[in-house]
Order: C-alpha cells, then sequence, then structure tokens
C-alpha cells in the first residue's frame, strides 16, 4: 500500500528539483531567523545565496547534538513562540536533553510521513494499531499516534509497559499491528509463549519497530514467535522523530522520505562526503521543517544509501538497517566492536535467547570483553564438557564475526535485564581517567 | 533398566542451590541422591527423585534451566571392593564412564552406585552381562 504514490514514486530529475527548491528555501530560512546558523555561515564566509545546485550542501556546516544543547532549551527555533504548538525532547542519556519545537504544519508533515511509514506495514482504515511506544516527551508515542490518525486506522495509545495488559488488549482487541522497539516485541513473545497463547489465533500482521539498533537475525525471531512482517523504521527527534525512513514489505532496506529529509553518508572522521553503497555516518537535512530548520545534522548511525529502484515501485533512497552508531561503537584493544556484531554471532546458534550483555572491562593493561548468554534447554546438558564445548562454540561464533576472543558466561534464564523501551546491551566498567 | 536423572543449570552465584532445593522442598518432593560438578563459572545440580516430570515442571516454573536425562543404577555390597567390581566390568570392556556417584541404602547393606556412561545402552548390556543387578526405577525410589 503506497500512502502518497506522487511523493513516494516520482522520477529522480522531479525529486531533484523539489529538494533543491526546497533546500534553497529553508537554508535562507535557517540564516535569517536561527542566529546560530547566521553566526555558523558568517564564519564560513556563506550566503545563502551560495547554494545553486543539490551538491553544494555540501558547502555547509554540520550541525551536531553539542550544537542543538548548547542551544537548549528554545536555541534552534526558527518561529515565533505563538507558532510553536508542541514540544519534544531526546532521551537526554548522554546529557541535557535536545529539544525540538514543531509548527501546525511540522506535525501535519509528521503525520504525514508517519501515515507513508503505517501504509507500507500495510495499516488501513479498518487495522488496530497497539502503540507500545511510550507517550510523553519521547517522540515515539505521538509519532506513531499522528501516522495512525491520519491513515484513519484505529490507534490503541497504550504506551509503554505493563506486559499483561499489553498482551490482554492484544488478545481482547484483536490488534493487526504493533509498534515498539524490537526487544520488547521479543519480550512479548515470550511472555505470550509462557502464557501459552496461541499466536495464529491472535490478529496480529505486522509490527513497526524501532527507536534501537536490531538485526535481520532478530528480524527472523520476532517474525517466527510473532507470526507477523517485522518493518523497521527510523527516525530521531532532531529531524522530527520516527518517520525518517521505514521499511516496504520487500525488507530491503529503509526508505528515506527525502522530499522532506535530505540524506548524505559521511565518513566520520574526514568528514567527506561518500558515494552511494558507501557505508559512513549519516547526515540530514530537514528540507521542510518550519519550527526548526536543521541543516546536515550529524546522526552518529552508520549505515549506506541504495539508489535502484525497490520492488515496491517507490524511487525514494534507501538506506541499510543501521549497523552501528558511531558513539556505541566499542574499540576492544583497538579493534572497532559493534553490539549488533555479537548480536549477530549469537542468533546463528539454534536455540539461543536472543537476550545478551555485554561486558568491557580493562583488569591491567588489556580489555576484556565478556558476553554473558542465557542458559537454555538447547544449550544445556547434564555433562560438563557438553556444557563447555557450548561455551566454546559461542566463543567461536562470536570471534569469526568480530576478530577478538571473548568470554563466554552463561547465565541463568531470565536473569538478564529485560527492557520495555532501548535496551542496555552494553556495559563498560573501564575506567579511562 | 535405564534411571531419570534431573540437571539443573546453576550459576556460581550465592542462593542458587538453595532456592533449587527450596522448590522441590515446596513441591514435596523427595530428593533420593544429589551430586554436583562444579567448575569455575557454574554447576550443574544432578538430582534422583521419585518423580523427575513433576521436578522438571516446577523448577522450569522457577526458571531454571533442567535437563531430564537417563542414566544406569546399580546396587553393590556396601563393603570394600565393592564399587571396584563394577568398575572393573566397566574398564574390562573399554566403557568410558562421565560421571558417577553412589548413596547408601538405610535398610540394607548395600549401596546404589549412579553411573553415566557415554551410551547407556552399552553400559547397560555390559554390566548385565558382567552379571551385574541393574536397578529399575520402582527399585531405587522403593529403597
Amino acid at each position: 500500500m503506497i500512502w502518497n504514490k506522487e511523493a513516494e514514486c516520482m522520477s529522480s530529475e522531479e525529486k531533484k528539483e523539489i529538494q533543491l527548491n526546497r533546500l534553497k528555501e529553508i537554508v535562507k530560512r535557517a540564516y535569517e531567523n536561527v542566529p546560530y546558523y547566521k553566526k555558523r555561515f558568517d564564519e564560513m564566509n556563506l550566503k545563502p545565496e551560495d547554494i545553486q545546485k543539490l551538491e553544494d550542501i555540501e558547502k555547509l556546516p554540520f550541525t551536531t547534538k553539542t550544537d542543538l544543547r548548547e542551544a537548549y532549551p528554545f536555541g534552534m527555533f526558527a518561529v515565533a513562540d505563538e507558532e510553536i504548538i508542541e514540544v519534544h525532547t531526546s532521551s537526554g542519556t548522554t546529557g541535557k536533553p535536545t529539544v525540538s519545537g514543531y509548527t501546525q504544519k511540522d506535525i501535519d508533515i509528521w503525520s504525514e510521513v508517519m501515515a507513508r511509514a503505517l501504509s507500507m506495514a500495510g495499516a488501513g482504515k479498518k487495522d488496530k494499531i497497539q502503540n507500545c511506544y511510550g507517550y510523553g516527551l519521547f517522540t515515539g508515542g505521538l509519532g506513531v499516534h499522528y501516522g495512525t490518525q491520519k491513515v484513519g486506522a484505529t490507534v490503541i495509545p497504550i504506551s509503554a509497559g505493563n506486559t499483561n495488559r499489553q498482551i490482554e488488549i492484544i488478545q481482547d482487541f484483536n490488534t493487526n499491528i504493533i509498534t515498539c522497539t524490537p526487544s520488547y516485541a521479543l519480550y512479548l513473545a515470550e511472555v505470550l509463549e509462557k502464557q501459552g497463547v496461541d499466536i495464529d489465533k491472535l490478529g496480529l500482521k505486522a509490527g513497526v519497530f524501532g527507536a534501537e539498533m536490531w538485526t535481520e537475525e532478530m528480524r527472523n525471531e520476532i517474525e517466527k514467535r510473532l507470526g507477523i512482517d517485522a518493518l523497521n523504521i527510523y527516525g530521531l527527534t532532531e529531524i522530527i522523530g520516527p518517520g525518517v525512513a521505514q521499511e516496504c514489505m520487500q525488507k530491503n532496506g529503509l526508505h528515506i522520505f527525502e522530499d522532506h529529509f535530505y540524506p548524505e553518508i559521511i565518513d566520520p572522521k574526514t568528514q567527506e562526503t561518500l558515494g552511494e553503497g558507501e557505508k559512513g555516518e549519516l547526515v540530514l537535512t530537514t528540507l521542510t521543517r518550519e519550527g526548526m530548520p536543521i541543516i546536515r545534522f550529524r546522526t552518529k548511525d552508520i549505515t549506506a544509501l541504495r539508489r535502484e529502484v525497490c520492488d515496491c515501485g517507490r524511487t525514494l533512497v534507501r538506506m541499510d538497517r543501521i549497523t552501528g552508531r558511531t558513539d556505541d561503537m566499542m574499540k576492544i584493544r583497538g579493534v572497532i566492536v559493534f553490539p549488533s556484531q555479537i548480536e549477530r554471532a549469537l542468533l546463528k546458534i539454534e536455540g539461543m535467547e536472543p537476550q545478551y550483555q555485554i561486558i568491557v572491562t580493562r583488569p591491567e593493561y588489556l580489555d576484556e570483553l565478556e558476553v554473558q548468554v542465557e542458559a537454555s534447554p538447547a544449550l544445556f546438558s547434564d555433562e560438563v564438557k557438553h556444557v563447555e564445548e557450548v561455551k566454546r562454540m559461542i566463543e567461536k561464533q562470536i570471534h569469526s564475526e568480530i576478530g577478538l576472543r571473548v568470554n563466554v558466561t552463561l547465565v541463568e534464564p531470565e536473569s538478564l535485564p529485560r527492557s520495555e523501551g532501548k535496551a542496555i546491551r552494553v556495559i563498560d566498567k573501564r575506567n579511562f581517567e | 533398566m535405564k534411571l531419570k536423572q534431573i540437571s539443573i543449570f546453576l550459576e556460581n552465584k550465592k542462593g542458587r542451590l538453595k532456592k533449587a532445593i527450596n522448590v522441590l522442598s515446596q513441591a514435596d518432593i523427595n530428593i533420593r541422591a544429589l551430586s554436583i560438578a562444579d567448575t569455575s563459572e557454574f554447576g550443574i545440580l544432578r538430582l534422583i527423585v521419585p518423580q523427575p516430570e513433576e521436578a522438571q515442571k516446577v523448577l522450569e516454573e522457577n526458571h531454571f534451566v533442567v535437563k531430564v536425562n537417563e542414566v544406569i543404577a546399580v546396587e553393590v555390597p556396601d563393603k570394600p571392593g565393592g564399587l571396584d567390581g563394577i568398575l572393573g566390568v566397566l574398564h574390562d570392556s573399554d566403557t568410558n564412564v562421565e560421571y558417577i556417584y553412589a548413596f547408601v541404602e538405610k535398610n540394607s547393606d548395600n549401596a546404589v552406585v549412579v553411573i553415566r556412561t557415554e551410551d547407556i545402552d552399552e553400559g547397560i548390556k555390559v554390566l548385565e552381562a558382567g552379571n551385574i543387578h541393574v536397578l529399575t526405577s520402582e527399585e531405587v525410589n522403593l529403597l
């Protein structure tokens, strides 16, 4: 189901023309209304008129999370207070949160892109969408909420948490689409199994999962255990919230709604723009936001862009699933390791529960990586040597994925913390002081 | 005759053994024999109980990883050389013992030895050929 054929299937020339016009406009608006951008442009001797073609975007300065934090709370707003009708913030786990301000038009854009996203998951007017993203300052809850209403489906605004209630509602309301983090989706599957619920009797057909990184193996696991199509959604508060990009049923990358958000991939070290298919940091520019235009925001998310037309008919560029973040990238004994690599290795093992925790320590001068996984009947035996073989097999599997020796510890089932929001996968105990 | 044994995964953490035993006690399950294999990181608690299925159920409900598998139980005289005789039979036939544990009977002069060989059927065949009485689960639980 394509929500907006005109926008999602336009020709490349048409798209570029729209993007260029919008880019010129937003750069002008940012320069004239946001003191931060005026200052940055002036320092670089740049004028909005310097943007004559799309590639000229590379002349523009980057905006980082730190820049936004320094403008806390409302320093990046480009309109008068009376125009702002809603605010959201990032989680603020790494310091002061960043604030995003929305005008009515911004909320309309958000509803539109979320309607496109939910349509990709097959949402129609008759569907009931159980929205288990948290409502509040976090953008997940209201983003899905607005999109559902735009589509004309029924939103069940249950918010995050209270798993027994979630399961009761899934059954009683005959929920068709569920939206939450992928780790919570797995947790729901686990509890459903424990309660002996027959998933074939549920109305669930698809899930829109995001707000944290996940792997293809995890998708297979969720699809198998919940009997649904599990699709990936991407977004961030600084840009708008969820709805920057979404996977279609081809499950072959996320379509970026590039008539509203202009993507680039850069080398995080040299900051040079990279070509199609090259892996690097995603940089986004809002093309239509009124309340808070953002130019070249460094997302810290690592992905690559693909331009060949998708089998679904959409011409929108696709980004690979996020494989890491420049900041949750771990450097272990000098080797770059992403938690997603470890997850991929674990999920290749039959009977492995997708619950794990990575603990990084530095007992002397060398980093040690411990991966805790939950024992399961499939991994366990009455003989010590078999359990130790399993442990070594897991260690080998991870070793071949990341190129480093790790120590795997089997822990008892359900002893690793379950999360109702973003799962905490890495505990770094190294002391760098 | 094969005997059912339950094995429980224990993390090397305070209170885990006690918790497992407490779960069985709450379910009114008597432990006939017990052994623990311990490594620096985890332990395997192995038990012979009259109701292995029931024990597995209550332990799993309490989030333990449990495996039920089969072992061999034999009766030996509770005197010097009792065990040696059995091991001799196994040794002579090149049968490898994975682990072994024993308990003494209250009402007789015998001890019961629980043996895990790599191949249980093979182990039973060898022992019986050596004229050693392999116990049935009924016999063990009646002791």
